[in-house]
């Protein structure tokens, strides 16, 4: 049977929290940056649950989200070029649904199990948009989470599904829409949530004979913290194996949610533990693993995951900043001309190696690496023979760096940088996530994959630097 | 190869008050520019054999602004350098023996464009890390040497404020003798040095503003110059070199000098027979269209040794009465930067220096001049060196 | 100038829509070409002059593409005769003794606009500032320009329609024929009679056929002294005259102008003639490279360039003067009508086939016994245009 080999996570860097004028809510809530979307954060989560791992291994990729940018046009092809996978894979987008998390994820676990897919990735992303000031608001967070299907070194294997349905207008988005709407609480609660948990959880015990006090961890979808606590209540689950659901600093992160908590939770697992994860959304999934001794060899540093990422955060220092990130505060003088129209798709096709892969070339001749690709090698003059080599995740500094304040950007000082890669590349890039007071010349950085200038109907990204990450981990590890 | 030394002269220049010109249009600053050129040379349209001009779509302008019958014009571009590359070809048609006397001429528009300070807008058909050098405003790229420049060397962020601003000081005085210049009021060293951040490190008073204006030249052989004026000026030099983005690419590229401008000023000394610019040279236009430009040209144009520009500056060295004045007209950042135009612009001070008819800017005893023009982006430039001296 | 500047060297991309290439591909096509022809390094150009009517091919784009270092380079812009304008000054720079070895390219890529005919964004709009009548004719798209001077000439030499539909369709299929036999043409079909007939109006009476397509494209050529060429020791060819003349938009102000010849052309077709000491083109001159935005613009400018009588042009063209066995082959290469619009590159890109017919390596397109050809370029709106006529022939 079919497992997971891999997985990692990505949690946005700012937080709305106690630290955050104009912002009422006691919790904090990890939010994307204004160049972040559910795409950019699936890039980085793959990138995080694929650090070192030989990619053209990849052969599908499922994308879980309520939030990808076009109703036409997958936004998996796009996820899976900017994570430099093949060509020749399956990928999908599985959305509609909070729980289309669990649900690619049983896909993919079906595919892998019948040997349509050897090594299958499944990213859940999602960022929701509330109303400015709703309780949605203050409940919901942004984040993504990686996971790698396949059969063969599996570290936990799947024992059982259980899958039951609910038509119901509980939470949803008209076609259109961009903010999450509700019917009345106690009817979402009663009818929706609590109802459908109920019943996987029934059915879970009919189908396996399996109940709650037989697993060892935990790992239970809710809407916000209260109504995890009302569940938690009404199905008697212990509290020492419930999986810290995280709403005091992640936030209910959508489709992502669930296996963002799976990630945290085999992050956290012995060898042998038995997990189940119940995700909810018009019906509820119940999915059993078990770790494998594997699971044990696996090096906790090897990548970033939930705690890494949740560890290293920049506080969001007013409420109206958010706002102008979201579109939601326009802060437009309305004096400038109109930008021009958006990019040439023929040009972002063809240059999908460089753009969207990130790739620099290597001369054969004299073995300089240079950015963007060239014809001609900038120092020895050598024609067309040159390797691609992927800058991403490759040691890098920053060389030089300006602060735009006339940008006329969200992100004012626009910050723009020289970084120099170890292996000799150079580009010029904007920075992204970043504290003013803390760029220095020569200080270590890393590329992710933002939005770039959109218009005419298509989403333009490309890669920003931004210092390494650790550089924002507030209290040591391990707390 | 044979240089271009005395074999092209200066017969008449103008320019336009340069500034916010809501009042005129492309062609209505083109033919003031013009008109003042074809009355300092004392010659009438019918006389101009071909035209030169800056910009996109302009080279039916002339014709149509001057009633010029039919001569040929040639369209160049060379970003912020355009107006001395236009100058540069035009001397080469003089140098040629194609024609007899022939005009280059340009003119900015800026201010249509419905944007202040400098601000560039993008194109579809770039992606990637062009689109992104190109997509925002200008200063940025800029900040880039200022902060490299400060780390390489050893400078503190004070030092290096309090010298960008010694330079913007000293260009705003200059202005105040230039009743063409856009600004015309002294700043201090306080104001320069609190202005509000533009593209850190740089402020307000390091960045020039993108305004209305236009220039043009009447280039003529000697032989031909000399039964039209006694006081022609001479060209002693041009030297063009452009950047093909080395520094957006190549670690080699240090980001505290612009190559271009080493190439270029190499090229017009040689021609010109120069070999030691501070001593040889009387007055220096440079392009300044941010402070920390003017600091480093000085360096590249060998009137400063490296990484010692910000001492001189702090002597006086540039000043009016110093050692080689620099940007006698209150440069870019007084006189702004009409982009087509301004190289024109920068080589009608030299000329005016040169003849002697500066006014109250006039430098003493000017023998050689030297006026510099860069246009292009991080890691990327056109520079133009043109020397211009008097006739023997 | 006669006589001292030599073309050492060519290359040219193929044309058509090459959604795979950069325009930093196609310069590196073309440029790579021309420099392996002259039989020299990039690191033997000391200057260049790039044509690109496109706003973000900024003047750093050909010393990127071909690492040519700190080398001087100028980006020029004369709208359609913006490559011819960039081969002119390569040509007044050397002959000016400025430099020794210099090199003349342009590219332009259109179909990164999305579009194929020239809707918005066309490279001849006048930009921003242009409001009232300038705004309109940049809104007009070039077919329209060269269909008012056809009405007027029908007119005015009371041409029957049949008769100038004739003339018209005879040089759509000419040239198809002949893009056929070019390697790097954009398109390689030859079309019937009755295909551009049937065909649907662009601008009455010019069907699509009739009027060529934004293309992608780039050409590039070794402009050298003729002293240097012949230590280069490979083909070369001689510009032996050039001419140049702009418009003052007399066309939209003056009522004595009369659409029914395009004065730029005939000056400097005269100025070009003089320098090379031609007295009698239609018989001194023995191939023709011209400006076909539309075959109506074509028309005309065998008249302007002397090479038909006055008012004769249609007959001439009835009568197979221009085709391949006729008295003087025009556009062996197919013309834009096969090649497309480039801006940038149209000047160098029509050049080429010259430099290929005089250098005997033209192949099939071969024309025996060729000593001199014309090409004919222009950049423009209606009323008012800048056109470039170059006469290049054998090294003597």
């Amino acid at each position: 049977m079919a497992g997971i080999t891999e997985f990692g996570a990505y949690v946005p860097i700012h937080r709305l929290g106690p630290g955050t004028e104009g912002w009422t809510a006691t919790a904090e809530r990890a939010v994307a940056n204004f160049d972040e979307d559910s795409i950019t954060m699936a890039v980085a989560a793959v990138g995080d649950c694929l650090k070192g791992m030989d990619r053209t291994a990849i052969d599908g990729l499922y994308l879980a989200s309520t939030t990808v940018p076009y109703e036409e046009k997958q936004g998996s092809t796009l996820v899976a070029v900017a994570s430099d996978l093949s060509d020749n894979i399956f990928t999908s987008d599985v959305g509609h649904s909070l729980r289309s998390g669990t649900l690619a994820l049983t896909m993919a676990l079906d595919a892998a199990s019948s040997g349509r897919v050897r090594n299958c990735v499944v990213v859940a992303s999602d960022s929701r948009l509330g109303p400015p000031g709703s309780a949605f608001e203050k409940t919901s967070g942004d984040g993504a989470a990686a996971i790698v299907v396949g059969s063969g070194g599996e570290l936990a294997v799947l024992e059982a599904t259980v899958s039951v349905s609910n038509e119901i207008m509980d939470v949803w988005r008209p076609s259109g829409d961009t903010t999450v709407r509700s019917w009345e609480e106690r009817f979402v609660q009663q009818e929706g949530y609590l109802d459908s948990v109920q019943k996987v959880v029934e059915q879970l015990a009919k189908k396996t004979g399996r109940t709650l006090d037989s697993f060892d961890r935990i790992v239970l979808f809710a809407p916000d913290a209260r109504r995890h606590a009302e569940a938690v209540k009404l199905l008697g689950i212990a509290r020492p194996k419930l999986q810290d659901p995280l709403f005091d600093r992640l936030g209910n992160t959508g489709a992502a949610f669930a296996l963002m908590q799976l990630v945290a939770a085999l992050e956290q697992a012995s060898p042998g533990e038995s997990i189940l994860v119940i995700n909810y959304g018009d019906g509820a999934d119940a999915l059993v693993f078990r770790t494998t001794a594997a699971l044990a060899e696996r090096r906790r540093d090897r990548n970033r995951g939930m705690r890494g990422h949740l560890e290293s955060k920049l506080t969001i220092p007013a409420y109206s900043e958010y706002l102008r990130w979201r579109g939601l505060l326009s802060e437009d003088s309305g004096v400038r001309r109109p930008n021009l129209s958006g990019p040439s798709a023929a040009a972002l096709h063809r240059e999908q190696d460089q753009v969207l892969r990130f790739y620099a070339v290597r001369c054969h001749q004299c073995g300089t690496v240079m950015y963007p690709p060239q014809r001609i090698c900038v120092d020895c003059r050598a024609r067309d023979q040159f390797d691609s080599v992927r800058l991403v995740g490759e040691p890098a500094k920053l060389f030089t760096y300006s602060m735009d304040y006339i940008a006329g950007t969200v992100d004012v000082p626009l910050v723009l940088t020289i970084v120099d890669w170890e292996n000799g590349a150079r580009a010029v890039l904007m920075m992204t996530d970043r504290d003013t007071e803390r760029i220095a010349v020569e200080m270590p950085v890393e590329v992710t994959f933002r939005l770039a200038r959109s218009g005419g109907g298509i989403k333009n990204y490309y890669w920003k630097a931004a210092p390494l990450r650790e550089l924002f981990v507030a209290e040591p590890a391990g707390v | 190869m044979e240089s271009i030394r005395d074999r092209v002269a200066i017969i008449g220049m103008g320019t336009t008050k340069v500034g916010e010109r809501w009042e005129a249009g492309h062609e209505d600053l083109l033919f003031e520019a013009c008109s003042e050129a074809l009355a300092d040379a004392k010659i009438e349209p019918r006389d101009i054999d071909a035209g030169y001009v800056g910009g996109v779509s302009a080279t039916q302008t002339l014709n149509r602004v001057l009633k010029l019958d039919y001569i040929p014009v040639s369209g160049m571009e060379n970003a912020c350098s355009t107006g001395a590359d236009v100058f540069r070809n035009a001397a080469f048609a003089v140098a040629s023996g194609m024609y007899d006397i022939v005009i280059a001429a340009a003119a900015g528009k800026q201010k249509d464009a419905g944007t202040t300070g400098i601000d560039m807008a993008g194109d579809p058909s770039t992606v990637g890390m062009e689109a992104m050098v190109h997509n925002g405003s200008v200063p940025r790229h800029f900040g880039l040497y200022a902060t490299r420049y400060m780390h390489h060397y050893g400078y503190t962020f004070e030092q290096l404020k309090y010298t960008l601003a010694r330079i913007a000081v000293k260009n705003h005085h200059n202005g105040t003798l230039n009743p063409k210049a856009h600004f015309q009021k002294e700043i201090t060293m306080e104001d320069a040095i609190n202005a509000p951040f533009i593209a850190w490190p740089l402020g307000l008073y390091d960045c020039c503003a993108n305004i209305d204006g236009g220039a043009c030249a009447i280039l003529a052989r000697p032989e031909v110059a000399r039964r039209i004026r006694d006081d022609y000026v001479l060209v002693k030099g041009i030297g063009l070199s452009s950047g093909w983005r080395e520094g957006r690419m190549s670690q080699k590229y240090n980001f505290t000098m612009f190559p271009e401008n080493v190439a270029a000023a190499e090229q017009a000394y040689g021609q010109a027979g120069i070999k030691d610019p501070v001593a040889e040279l009387s007055h220096v236009q440079l392009h300044d269209a941010f402070t920390v430009n003017e600091l480093v040209d000085y360096e590249d144009v060998g009137i400063a040794p490296r990484g010692k520009a910000p001492h001189l500056v702090k002597e006086g060295y540039f000043e009016m009465d110093g050692k080689i004045p620099v940007n006698t007209d209150g440069g870019l950042k007084c006189t702004g930067h009409p982009v087509p135009a301004t190289g024109l612009k920068q080589l009608n001070e030299s000329y005016h220096q040169v003849q002697g008819t500066a006014g109250p800017r006039q430098v003493k005893n000017v023998r050689y001049s030297l006026a510099h023009s860069q246009g292009g982006l991080t890691g990327s430039f056109s520079s133009l060196v043109t020397i211009l001296g008097p006739r023997d | 100038m006669n006589g001292k500047v030599a073309i050492v060297g060519m290359g040219c991309s193929v044309a058509g829509v090459r959604s795979q290439c950069s325009q930093e591909d196609l310069l590196v096509e073309a440029g790579v070409a021309a420099i392996d022809a002259a039989g020299i390094t990039s690191a033997d150009i000391e200057a260049s002059w790039f044509g690109c009517t496109s706003v973000s091919a900024n003047h750093a784009l050909l010393n990127f593409s071909l690492k040519l270092g700190y080398t001087a380079m100028t980006k020029v812009s004369n709208a359609g005769a913006t490559g011819a304008d960039a081969l002119r000054a390569a040509y007044v720079a050397v002959a000016s003794g400025a430099y020794d070895i210099v090199l003349a390219a342009g590219v332009e890529k259109p179909t990164d606009g999305g579009y194929s005919d020239f809707a918005e964004g066309d490279p001849l709009s006048m930009g921003s500032s242009a409001v009232g009548a300038d705004a309109v004719v940049g809104e007009f798209r070039p077919p329209v320009h060269s269909a008012l001077y056809l009405t007027r000439y029908a007119n005015a030499f009371a041409v029957p329609p049949e008769r100038l539909r004739s003339a018209l369709t005879k040089l759509v299929t000419r040239s198809r024929r002949a893009g056929a036999r070019n390697p790097k043409a954009g398109f390689r079909t030859p079309v019937r009679e009755d295909e551009v007939t049937s065909s649907p109006l662009s601008v009455a009476p010019l069907t699509v056929l009739d009027c060529s397509q934004a293309l992608d494209g780039a050409a590039a050529a070794i402009v050298c002294s003729v002293a240097t060429a012949k230590r280069l020791r490979r083909r070369y060819i001689v510009v032996e005259g050039l001419g140049v003349a702009s418009g003052g938009l007399e066309g939209r102000v003056k009522q004595s102008y009369d659409y029914t010849s395009i004065p730029e052309t005939r000056i400097a077709a005269e100025r070009a003639y003089a320098m090379a000491g031609i007295t009698d083109p239609a018989q001194e001159i023995g191939h023709a490279q011209i400006f076909d935005l539309t075959t109506a613009a074509e028309l005309l400018a065998y008249e302007d360039l002397g090479l038909a009588p006055r008012g004769k042009a249609v007959e001439a063209v009835l009568n197979g003067d221009f085709e391949p066995e006729g008295r003087i082959p025009t556009n062996t290469d197919g013309g834009l009508l096969s090649n497309g619009y480039q801006a940038g590159a149209a000047g160098l890109r029509q050049l080429y086939e010259a430099y290929l017919q005089l250098t005997d390596r033209a192949g099939e397109r071969q024309i025996p016994d060729l000593r001199r050809s014309v090409v004919h370029t222009v950049g423009g709106a209606v009323g008012s245009f800048t056109a470039l006529v170059q006469v290049v022939g054998r090294p003597q």
